[in-house]
């Protein structure tokens, strides 16, 4: 893992420094709120409908268990001992007291971790694929070029007051674990027949109220001029894009609008006329940075485990295995994915307890890491095969051993009303509904892969938009409808949903769902998931089920 | 006669605004030197230079660097303007103006300019400030001063951290750090 160096830590003391300095000068009445508003918001500061909400960025969603247990002692000192993990793989803590920021951001300070552009205008948080380092399809480490994305883009001087947020996400593998499509840039790491790193680079994606996948404007970027390449994307954006309207001000709507070809001309244009030396890196930085992700000190093990496979008489465990255990690179180890989807739970929420729990079963079963999945699930990356069952059991002393990996209560879900301002509905109360509703392991055994995306207004933070069936909150007269669509992925067939029909009433919301899936599983043939039925049998047949006996 | 403040590498004071901002109908005064709008510089620029004036041209966020490219070297003055401090135009156009076109003039940050955005506008090349929050030279310092390093190399000529670190293990000091950071 990277760890911060006296730069890195200069910078976040620095940052730290000038945020109470900021904090204080608007308790003391010397800035207004308006002015106030970007620069907490350049440090994660969100006023939301009941406090502020800080959110706390994980530079490509890795942690070590140092930053774990900070984490949680954080959430149970200054919040109400929980914290909630986004789509955009950061942290967030609902309660949080102007007057205790500082200090908040001094405690994370001290374990490299900051809220630092995880709002505003700006370049966010970037995030890389959960399996990095561990998945044998990765042509490199995605988390090297993440870092050097980190660095580059913090306290930018010219990228600090872009029209909009602005997300990169970085891929390596040929299965794309982080929704790339749906990116501001979405990087698509590749190795060419000389051996050559090159970056596919796609641009314009995103959800909210418009939304797009993103198109690839250059299919092979030497991976070492990365940055002056997104130095110019950046540029043109900033420059070209509308400022007249809140709506409209996204790079999509800019790629949308030049046109794909047009957009990408501009950009070529632009970086040919950037000296490449004064923003690539060079060679030795780039090693420094690589270094530190160097693979672990994994052992030499047998690729088959006998503990491993005899605890799997145990039914309960052998689901586990079967849903949340992936293959990893090295014989004898294995991803594991940790569900933050308890039916009933939250989604994405993880209490102190289970955080200091989860940090002491990364500490002796992977490598004192862990990493946070934008499905709002965590992953213990590198774990022997041997140490499944133990691991098993220390999961499910804290409620952390939910056997539902992409099956259909594993529901994203924002917020929602229940503290966003933003919010038309509430998000969290559907997906525990739905969630319940298919809580027996069996039925959701024979369900099969069935992603459910939950968004309490059009902003989409909950992904609807890439839901194989998206669900998003509106509000009809004072009470809350959700509107259903189908057919969206967020993977390598990246697809947008699309709208099923009327918006339905909270109340019946979960059995709209039940009725989906019942069609799916009358229509289904051998060994397909419901987006494959979906996109064979198209719309009409879920129409008709949900809304037959409506009236 | 307005006050200006003007940065130059640690040290930042308060001067007379040497120029008088004319608008487009406004006749120019003898011999006062002159900032006036792009438009009416490319129609009336070589005339009010002719008297031997100097000339600044001040730029809206809306107007690019790349109109100035060629007059920049018979510029005294470019004045960027913020309509509004979160617009990020004047940044992009800083950073080309100093990097791209070498202007070695006085770049001046006027509008909406506050001491919060101070390290932004330093590191992108401004180097003269009309702030509308009444901040003075020290919060400017101040503002020059807050990061004792920085990530990338910027129009202000800093070392960026990178090169700091490939120097520091030159040096072998720092040793301790870097293997840290591995
Ligand atoms: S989708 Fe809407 S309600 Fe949900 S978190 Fe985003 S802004 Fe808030």
């Amino acid at each position: 893992m990277y760890r911060y160096d006296t730069y890195d830590k200069a910078m976040l003391t620095d940052r730290s420094n000038e945020f109470r300095h900021q904090v204080a000068r608007r308790l003391a009445g010397e800035i207004t709120e308006d002015q106030f508003k970007p620069l907490r918001l350049m440090n994660g500061l969100y006023l939301q409908l009941h406090a502020y909400m800080l959110r706390i960025a994980i530079p490509y969603g890795t942690l070590s268990t140092r930053q774990l247990r900070r984490l949680a002692w954080v959430a149970r000192t200054y919040d109400k001992g929980y914290g909630h993990f986004t789509t955009r793989t950061n942290l967030q803590l609902h309660w949080i007291k102007l007057r205790d920021a500082p200090d908040v951001m001094d405690a994370l300070a001290e374990v490299d971790l900051h809220g630092i552009q995880t709002s505003g205008n700006c370049i966010r948080n970037v995030t890389a694929d959960p399996y990095a380092g561990a998945t044998a399809d990765e042509v490199d480490d995605p988390r090297v070029w993440a870092e050097v994305i980190r660095q580059w883009s913090t306290v930018h001087p010219e990228f600090s007051y872009l029209p909009r947020k602005f997300k990169i996400a970085v891929t390596a593998s040929a299965k794309d674990r982080t929704a790339a499509r749906s990116y501001d840039i979405g990087l698509q790491l590749r190795r060419d027949r000389e051996g050559q790193l090159s970056f596919e680079v796609m641009v314009g994606g995103g959800q909210g109220r418009t939304p797009y996948l993103a198109k690839t404007i250059r299919e092979h970027l030497p991976a070492d001029r990365l940055l002056s390449y997104l130095d110019a994307i950046i540029r043109v954006y900033n420059r070209k894009s509308r400022r007249d309207n809140i709506h409209k001000q996204r790079i999509k709507i800019l790629v949308a609008t030049l046109g794909q070809e047009e957009f990408a001309r501009q950009v070529e244009a632009e970086w040919a006329k950037i000296e490449a030396g004064t923003v690539d890196l060079p060679d030795t930085e780039l090693a420094r940075i690589r270094g530190a992700f160097r693979p672990r000190a994994f052992e030499t093990l047998a690729s088959a485990s006998k503990a491993f496979e005899a605890a799997k008489a145990d039914l309960a465990f052998a689901r586990f295995a079967r849903h949340n255990v992936k293959p990893h690179k090295v014989a004898g180890y294995a991803i594991v994915d940790v569900s933050l989807k308890a039916p009933g739970e939250t989604p994405g929420d993880c209490s102190s307890e289970q955080m200091e729990a989860l940090a002491d079963l990364a500490d002796r079963h992977s490598f004192g890491e862990v990493r946070v999945n934008y499905t709002q699930n965590l992953v213990l990356p590198h774990v022997k095969l041997d140490d499944l069952p133990e691991l098993y059991a220390g999961l499910k002393a804290v409620g952390l051993a939910t056997s539902n990996i992409d099956l259909v209560s594993d529901i994203i879900a924002c917020p929602g009303l229940d503290y966003c301002s933003l919010a038309n509905a509430r998000a969290i109360p559907v997906a525990q509904a739905i969630a319940l509703r298919f809580a027996d392991p069996e039925r959701a055994e024979t369900i099969g892969e069935l992603k459910i995306k939950i968004s309490g207004c059009i902003n989409a933070c909950g992904h609807h938009h890439l839901g194989n069936i998206g669900i998003l909150g509106v509000d009809k007269k004072g009470e809350e409808f959700y509107q259903l669509s189908l057919g969206g992925s967020g993977d390598n067939d990246a697809s947008l949903a699309e709208i099923l029909g009327p918006a339905v009433h909270f109340s019946r919301t979960p059995e709209a769902v039940d009725a989906l899936v019942d069609t799916y599983l009358s229509h289904r043939r051998d060994g397909e998931r419901f987006l494959d039925t979906y996109r064979r049998i198209g719309l009409k047949p879920f129409k008709e089920a949900v809304y037959a006996n409506a009236d | 006669m307005p006050m200006l403040i003007k940065v130059d590498g640690d040290q930042a004071v308060l001067v007379d605004d040497g120029f008088v901002l004319l608008g487009e109908e406004d006749p120019a005064p003898d011999g006062a030197d002159v900032i006036v709008s792009l438009a009416r510089f490319q129609s009336e620029g070589d005339s009010l230079m002719a008297c031997g004036r100097r000339v600044g041209v001040r730029l809206q966020p809306s107007e690019e660097a790349e109109a100035l490219a060629y007059d920049l070297p018979r510029l005294a003055v470019v004045e960027l303007r913020f309509d509004k401090f979160r617009d990020g135009r004047p940044y992009s156009n800083a950073v080309l103006l100093r990097q791209r076109y070498g202007y070695a003039g006085e770049l001046r940050a006027v509008g909406d300019v506050l001491r919060e955005q101070a390290q932004f506008m330093l590191r992108c090349g401004f180097d003269a400030f009309a702030p509308s929050d009444g901040s003075g030279p020290q919060d400017w310092i101040t503002a020059t001063r807050r990061y004792r390093h920085v990530y990338q190399a910027g129009a202000d000529h800093r070392t960026p951290i990178y090169v700091e670190r490939a120097a520091a293990k030159a040096d072998g000091v720092a040793k301790e750090e870097l293997e840290h950071g591995l």
